[in-house]
């Protein structure tokens, strides 16, 4: 049996595909920034002195990492509204994403500030810095840079999921893929291709940021 | 006149340790005092409650006058909130032993940092001060090389340019040589020495009992969380008083 390969009908639509793949990486990028901020607040509160923010920070973190992220991503879209908490569909992606970025990050970043040496805060204090300052100055910045390779991995798994947002039919790249699927009939063209895009997208995605990386490690 | 630093009756627990068990130590502008004594003796704990990096339980000391770390409060003492605490360590420099230099500044900028966001100074202003000081400890050619780009001997000399530029009442140095290789001691000691006889206010925990005989004005030797013996480095080392004394002399010949 011959299969005729036809790939004109998917390159009919590129630029449903370009959009698709735009609105991933565009998904991905907001997620990412937010998720870096809320993955910062929680490991600072898993590590807090206060058990209270202890308590929530490690509840949030094991409660999103041990939930698949498609359960999330339907519970936010469907289940949300039903508790009076409704959002589009690009917002609600966006939101879940964050949330589970933030917690994937937030072990990152806990482990990195497990990592520091003591004497940074201690060289902090002495020269009459406050807890504040050590913290913006000195303990987030050197953190940053010694997590930045296990974050670059995160990144690429973020932007990969967001895939899973065509289960609430945000429209980017599987989204439109299954639709010219369904409308063509060419099952292995389109899924090829998408593929194809997907990989190109995160080959690039990495190389981005190892030069990133190159650029902001600590030189020794 | 008024003491840079006066100790009085000093005690420091790490829970039921008792580490420091009455502490008296007074010095003035100019005097160099090094602290000797066996690992363990408390001579770290000591510089760290000085320079605020630890709690006390109880005592007193005063920087310039200024009574630090805690207030009396209708017969209860309390512990100063952390702006406070913050400015008033300002007022010692410390050098450690392992240098903790900042790993992502370069040498210019970790001692521009606490000039910048500690004492708010423009950066330009800053920039100069801290040049001048690398300059001071000859580290200004490599100005611009990060902490993981030099040797041992270099972070420390930078790091001591990064506290005294914050024009401390008192410098502290905890064994600034001890993590450094044999031929890298010298040069940092040239740089401290230097210090001493451009008249800094300096208390120091060495190892190198001929470099304190040389440096100091006053030696202390501890023992067991006490002062056990002090006098000018003549006495101490030439005709030393009590036994113990004597047995870690013996024991440190360097
Ligand atoms: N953070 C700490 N917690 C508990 N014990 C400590 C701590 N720091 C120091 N000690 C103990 O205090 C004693 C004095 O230590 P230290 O001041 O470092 O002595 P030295 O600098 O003279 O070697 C030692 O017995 C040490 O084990
Ligand atoms: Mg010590």
């Amino acid at each position: 049996m011959t299969y005729d390969f036809n790939f004109a009908v998917v390159w009919r639509n590129w630029d449903l595909l370009a959009e698709g793949l735009m609105l991933g990486l565009f998904l991905a990028l907001v997620s990412i920034a937010i998720g870096c901020v809320l993955g910062l607040a929680a490991a600072f509160g898993m590590l807090s002195r206060h058990r209270a923010l202890r308590w929530i920070s490690q509840c949030y973190v094991s409660a999103i990492r041990n939930t698949p992220i498609l359960v999330l991503i339907l519970f936010c879209y469907f289940a949300l509204p039903q508790l009076g908490i409704a959002m589009d569909k690009i917002p609600s992606f966006i939101f879940t994403l964050s949330l589970y970025a933030g917690a994937y990050l937030a072990e990152v970043y806990r482990s990195g500030l497990v990592a520091l040496p003591p004497g940074l805060r201690e060289a902090g204090l002495a020269i009459g810095l406050t807890e504040w300052k050590i913290k913006r100055y000195l303990i987030i910045p050197v953190m940053f840079r010694n997590v930045l390779p296990a974050m670059s991995n995160n990144f690429i798994s973020l932007f990969k999921d967001t895939s899973l947002a065509a289960a609430i039919a945000v429209p980017e790249l599987t989204f439109y893929a299954r639709k010219i699927n369904v409308e063509s009939f060419r099952v292995i063209e389109t899924w090829m291709v998408a593929s194809l895009i997907y990989v190109g997208a995160c080959v690039a995605i990495a190389a981005l940021l190892r030069r990133l990386e190159a650029r902001l490690s600590i030189p020794r | 006149m008024i003491p840079v630093l006066n100790i009085t009756d000093l005690h420091k627990s790490f829970g039921e340790l008792e580490v420091l068990k009455g502490i008296d130590l007074a010095m003035h502008k100019g005097d160099v005092v090094s602290l000797i004594g066996s690992s363990g003796s408390g001579k770290t704990t000591l510089l760290r409650c000085v320079n605020l990096l630890e709690e006390f339980g109880r005592g007193r000391i005063e920087i310039a006058g200024e009574p630090i770390g805690y207030r009396e409060e209708g017969g209860r003492r309390r512990r100063l909130p952390e702006r406070q605490i913050a400015r008033q360590r300002a007022m010692t420099g410390m050098a450690f032993q392992q240098f903790n230099l900042f790993p992502h500044l370069s040498a210019v900028k970790n001692v521009m940092l606490g000039l910048t966001k500690t004492k708010k100074l423009p950066a330009e202003e800053a920039r100069a001060i801290a040049e001048s000081w690398l300059d001071r400890v000859g580290m200004l050619a490599r100005k611009d090389h990060f902490p993981g780009q030099l040797s041992g001997g270099q972070q420390q000399r930078v790091a001591i340019a990064r506290a005294i530029a914050m024009a401390p009442q008192l410098m502290l140095f905890d064994e600034v040589t001890s993590a450094l290789d044999p031929e890298l001691v010298s040069e940092v000691l040239a740089v401290v020495r230097d210090l001493g006889r451009d008249g800094m206010t300096m208390l120091l925990v060495t190892h190198e009992m001929r470099f304190a005989r040389d440096v100091s004005s006053r030696v202390v030797f501890m023992h067991q969380g006490r002062i056990h013996e002090e006098g000018p480095p003549e006495q101490i080392f030439g005709a030393p008083g009590t036994e113990r004394l004597k047995a870690f002399l013996s024991n440190s010949q360097s």
